[in-house]
């Protein structure tokens, strides 16, 4: 690079270059630079665009014409079809069931594993007792066992714990409690399962803030209670929402715990879909397909757009984890 | 240190006089040792659950049933290595091993190294990075059934790339990977990356910003071409981004399972299957407990050869906390 | 062991052979610390002598390992940070983001289940001592450092407490606010007159503030005394480098029969006020520089001939940099009295405010 800074003689301004050095946005460096990130970017955004694309199209037309085409004759029957009347097996009440579905999954799972993850990690990080580093050590270790090793000990583990469950509730006259294959068992799994992470995220974020307001906490007579609601939770908001980031879409996109854990009636969306997706009965409408799988993807892809910066935060905040 | 010192390693607290100095003042009791920190001891008790029933017992559980010949229901039968010779025997195991090895090579490497040089690309102070970095990462917010029902849908052969070719006057170009025994899993693997290096590239463009800015300078004075700068001086520089995104590349894979039943079931016939389709086969469809046990502890013990020499490089030098 | 000497009823705060362990490390040793009421202690001692550790087990904010900790007659070794009587000034203020400054005064009182009208009675009478009833409304966010410490003050002072502990109060503000309420802390100490427990590492704040100081280090109080006492008459070599800026002349020698021997240094030690002066072959004579003056003329056994090397303008005087044989000594002149490098000249020793060590021990002879 040349040295062109331009000196300002004590007297009078000297020849050659001055002021600011002249920019060029063509130059070869730009071109290359830019040109690799737009081949990229079609890359990456093409899936989505053929997704929209194909939902929109009638059957002839797909048939017809290629993917990436813009459809001649735009129609929304595909996406009514793939909502209201998409057959899965015998049920043709279409993704709507499982779009509920996963509405009641996600809520009581985001809420439930949210709450007991940010007061285990405040606990970690604030009123820390022997073992306590232990425990969490090995629950971070856990989250590198893959799922299929506990899968089934699991389904075990919630039969029993509704036996015992339901050896109170019939106690007290009040019938046979399940929890596997209802939607508490599924919540229970998406806490534990996600427990290691977002207590890493919460502990690490507790453990950030200054101790000495923890200390001034308790000088004023504010106890473990007191403490978490009424100073670390009111600082927290932003972690709360890298940790709802993280979930909601972890939750709603799961598919292995959804099948596993629950019966068809109350299968989650993923689950729906693919089973909509890929049947072998009749002919494949694979504008109808497309319009459920985008319809799938509708929500985390939502939360991604909005949440902008913060997903990213969250996801570094989970890749931490590893 | 976080450590708020709430109570110290040592626990004990007091002169040996103190105890006659508190029978005449009230003021002074003595906590008993189990009941100080009581609410944070209740408020781990799920995480301490978690631990102990999850994660270390149902793992636990899993391998001893692996050695038992459990076929509909578990039993406590001893077999031996009956198993895990049954399973080694096995083609379809075989086959998934293979898969396993290619998938989990190319998706190392190519994530690794596109990650890193849209992370490169996208640090060169570019307009729109935003905007680049959105479209690069929207995948990674989308399940992995969406994911493998898009690139089922843009790899067949009959309106997807190759008709598109085709159509183009190239009448003999073929591209099927789903369809062909030998190239199923690079179709997977086209999708699997899609997904993924967008949270790659996230992780090393974090780690390059957060490289000091006097690096860039010191190697601009000394006119050391960029491209070399990046290889030279900032890779060794983001080791632990680098290391971080390798523990979770490799988690990934291991766990490999919507995609694949997305996309391709594991076929065409059984040429894409992954060692987590034949843990969740034999375990729920075949009725054969103690194979999918068995297999799903190789899982286990292939994420430990990974895991303990990582494990062993981060942490080795330092003592164990705890 | 810790015999059971009666409780000493007369002290505010009193630590007795107090021990604390993080892990294997003993952060105090074996610490004992009688503080009067109303008198202003300050804990003085480089970064990571446990300054701040001494002070959080007094507010009970640290289990200690062993030993006790009464305040005002009482055995408080097991009690509640809350339930000890005092209150605590932060380094960071602390103040809870999310509340108002009333809300921040208030809430300690509030957790005690205090009558709101008595709340707002002991909030407005804090803020009237402190200045800042403009601000009560005000989120800490809105105010600068030196406001913010001055809300952290009034949350202790609320608490109505006898024993107030500051933890570096004005470590984070600029060098002009912190003289300003240096000379707060001083008002409000002469006013309310309870006792005040003071960290810091700053040797100004400590002479300036303290009844008495006590310097650490590694732990244990190296020397409990008057601040004009541990100037002039510092226990040890640790307590006569640390206090002093610049730091106290060190010069190696001998001491042999009343006489101060180093190389090219011969002084008389008459006048000294210490202890017996017997002969030692390794001691090490101390002198401040603001207690030797530049002259002119040599006089046996009264002065040291040095070379000026620097001379430094620190404004309101000037700092002397002088070699005498293989010592660097440090002398403080008028501005006025300027001298080259190169310039010979004695420097005359004020025996009464010199301190003879010993070599071996460190302690002051
Ligand atoms: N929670 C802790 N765990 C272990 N060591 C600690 C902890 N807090 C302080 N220390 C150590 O105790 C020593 C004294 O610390 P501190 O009292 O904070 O020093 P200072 O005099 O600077 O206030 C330091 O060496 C510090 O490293
Ligand atoms: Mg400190």
């Amino acid at each position: 690079m040349a040295d062109a800074t331009a000196n300002t003689p004590a007297v009078g301004i000297g020849p050659g270059p001055r002021g600011a050095k002249p920019r060029n946005a063509f130059a070869p460096r730009n071109i290359m630079l830019y040109g690799t990130l737009i081949i990229v970017a079609i890359y990456y955004a093409l899936p989505l665009y053929v997704m929209i694309v194909t939902s929109l199209k009638g059957m002839p037309e797909i048939r017809m014409g290629n993917i990436f085409a813009p459809p001649l004759e735009v129609t929304f029957e595909p996406w009514v079809k793939a909502w209201s009347t998409a057959c899965t097996g015998i049920n043709c009440d279409g993704l709507s069931r499982g779009f509920w579905n996963s509405v009641w999954i996600l809520v009581p799972s985001v809420v439930v594993s949210i709450t007991i993850a940010s007061v285990t990690g405040y606990a970690l990080a604030n009123w820390k007792f022997k073992g306590s580093e232990f425990f969490f050590a090995v629950l971070l270790i856990g989250a590198f066992i893959p799922y299929q090793v506990m899968l089934y000990p699991i389904v075990l583990v919630l039969k029993n714990l509704g036996d015992g469950i339901s050896f109170f509730t019939v106690a007290l006259g009040l019938g046979k409690v399940q929890v596997y294959g209802t939607l508490w068992g599924l919540v229970i799994v998406h806490t534990i399962f996600g427990m290691p992470i977002l207590t890493l995220l919460f502990r690490n974020y507790f453990a950030s803030l200054p101790e000495e307001l923890f200390k001034a906490g308790r000088v004023d007579g504010a106890g473990f209670w007191g403490i978490f609601f009424r100073i670390m939770l009111p600082m927290s908001l932003p972690i709360f929402v890298v940790a709802m980031i993280l979930q909601v879409t972890g939750i709603w996109n799961d598919f292995l715990f959804g099948v596993i854990y629950t019966k068809p009636e109350i299968y989650p969306m993923t689950v729906q879909l693919n089973n909509i997706v890929n049947s072998v009965q009749g002919i494949k409408e694979y504008n109808v397909n497309m319009a459920a799988t985008l319809l799938t993807g509708l929500v985390p892809l939502i939360v991604y757009f909005v949440s902008g910066k913060l997903f990213v935060r969250g996801i570094a905040a989970g890749a931490v984890k590893g | 240190m976080a450590d708020t010192g709430i109570s110290s390693s040592s626990g004990a607290r007091g002169a040996p006089g103190s105890v006659a100095t508190q029978a005449t003042l009230p003021i002074a009791r003595k906590p008993s040792r189990l009941f100080r920190n009581l609410a944070s001891k209740i408020a781990l008790v799920p995480m301490i659950l978690t631990v102990l029933v999850i994660f270390v017992g149902c793992t636990i559980w899993t391998v001893v049933h692996s050695f038992t010949s459990s076929k509909l229901l578990p039993k406590l039968d001893f077999v031996g290595l009956a198993q895990y010779e049954r399973l080694w025997g096995n083609d379809r195991w075989m086959v998934s091993i293979k898969n396993l090895a290619v998938y989990g090579t190319c998706s190392m490497i190519f994530s690794l190294v596109i990650g890193f040089t849209l992370a490169a690309l996208l640090d060169r102070k570019i307009r729109f990075e935003n905007t680049f970095r959105t479209i690069i990462l929207y995948p990674f917010a989308l399940s992995f059934i969406v994911t493998g029902l898009v690139w089922q849908w843009i790899l067949n052969p009959d309106f997807g790339i190759e008709k598109v070719v085709r159509d183009l006057g190239f009448e003999s170009f073929v591209f099927d990977p789903l369809h062909s025994d030998q190239f199923v899993i690079y179709g997977i693997l086209i999708a699997g990356l899609w997904q993924g290096t967008g949270l790659v590239m996230c992780l090393m463009l974090a780690g390059i910003r957060g490289i000091d800015e006097d690096i860039w300078k010191a190697s601009r004075i000394e006119g050391i071409p960029v491209w070399k700068t990046y290889v030279q001086i900032i890779i060794p520089m983001i080791r632990p981004v680098i290391v971080t995104s390798v523990v979770l590349i490799a988690s990934g894979i291991v766990k490999v399972y919507d995609l694949v039943v997305a996309q391709t079931s594991g076929g065409p016939g059984t040429s894409s299957q992954m060692p987590a389709l034949y843990v969740m086969d034999r375990m729920f469809k075949d009725q054969n407990l103690a194979q999918g046990f068995a297999a799903s502890t190789m899982m286990l013990v292939a994420v430990a050869i990974i895991l303990i020499p990582w494990a062993y490089l981060e942490f080795g030098g330092k003592k164990s906390r705890g | 062991m810790n015999t059971m000497t009666a409780v000493n009823t007369e002290s505010s705060i009193s630590i007795r052979d107090l021990t604390l362990n993080f892990g294997a490390v003993q952060v105090l040793k074996r610490m004992d610390l009688e503080v009067a009421p109303g008198e202003f202690i300050v804990l003085l001692g480089p970064s990571g002598c446990g300054k701040s550790t001494l002070l959080n087990c007094i507010a009970g904010l640290l289990d200690i390992t062993d030993g006790q900790i009464w305040i005002k007659g009482k055995n408080v070794t097991w009690a509640e940070p809350s339930e000890r009587g005092i209150g605590m000034v932060f380094q960071s203020y602390a103040l809870y983001p999310q509340m108002t400054v009333r809300g921040n005064m208030s809430f300690g009182l509030k957790n005690q289940k205090m009558p709101q009208a008595e709340i707002d009675a002991r909030v407005a009478r804090a803020a009237e001592i402190l200045q800042i009833q403009p601000l009560l409304d005000r989120k800490p966010g809105a105010l600068s450092g030196g406001q913010r410490q001055r809300v952290a003050i009034g949350r202790a002072l609320v608490r109505d407490v006898d024993v107030f502990l500051f933890d570096e109060p004005l470590s984070n503000l600029d060098a002009k606010l912190r003289s300003e309420l240096r000379v707060e802390i001083k008002r409000l100490h002469n006013k309310l007159n309870n006792t005040m427990v003071y960290v810091t590492h700053d040797q100004i704040e400590a002479l300036t503030l303290a009844d008495r100081i006590a310097v650490m280090r590694g732990g244990v109080i190296q020397q409990l005394d008057e601040p004009q006492t541990i100037y002039n008459r510092p226990a040890n070599l640790f307590v006569a480098g640390f206090i002093g800026s610049p730091s106290m002349n060190f010069i190696h020698g001998a001491v042999k029969g009343g006489k101060f021997y180093a190389e090219g240094i011969v002084v008389d030690l008459a006048g000294y006020e210490g202890g017996a002066l017997i002969d030692r072959p390794k001691a090490i004579l101390g002198l401040r520089p603001e207690h030797l003056t530049v002259t002119n003329t040599a006089v046996a056994g009264k002065t040291i001939a040095a070379t000026v090397e620097i001379d430094e303008n620190l404004g309101a005087d000037s700092l002397l940099w002088l070699k005498a044989g293989d010592n660097q000594i440090s002398v403080r002149i008028p501005v006025e009295d300027r001298l080259n490098a190169g310039t010979s000249v004695h420097l005359e020793v004020d025996m009464s405010k010199a301190s003879i060590f010993d070599a071996e021990t460190e302690a002051r002879v």
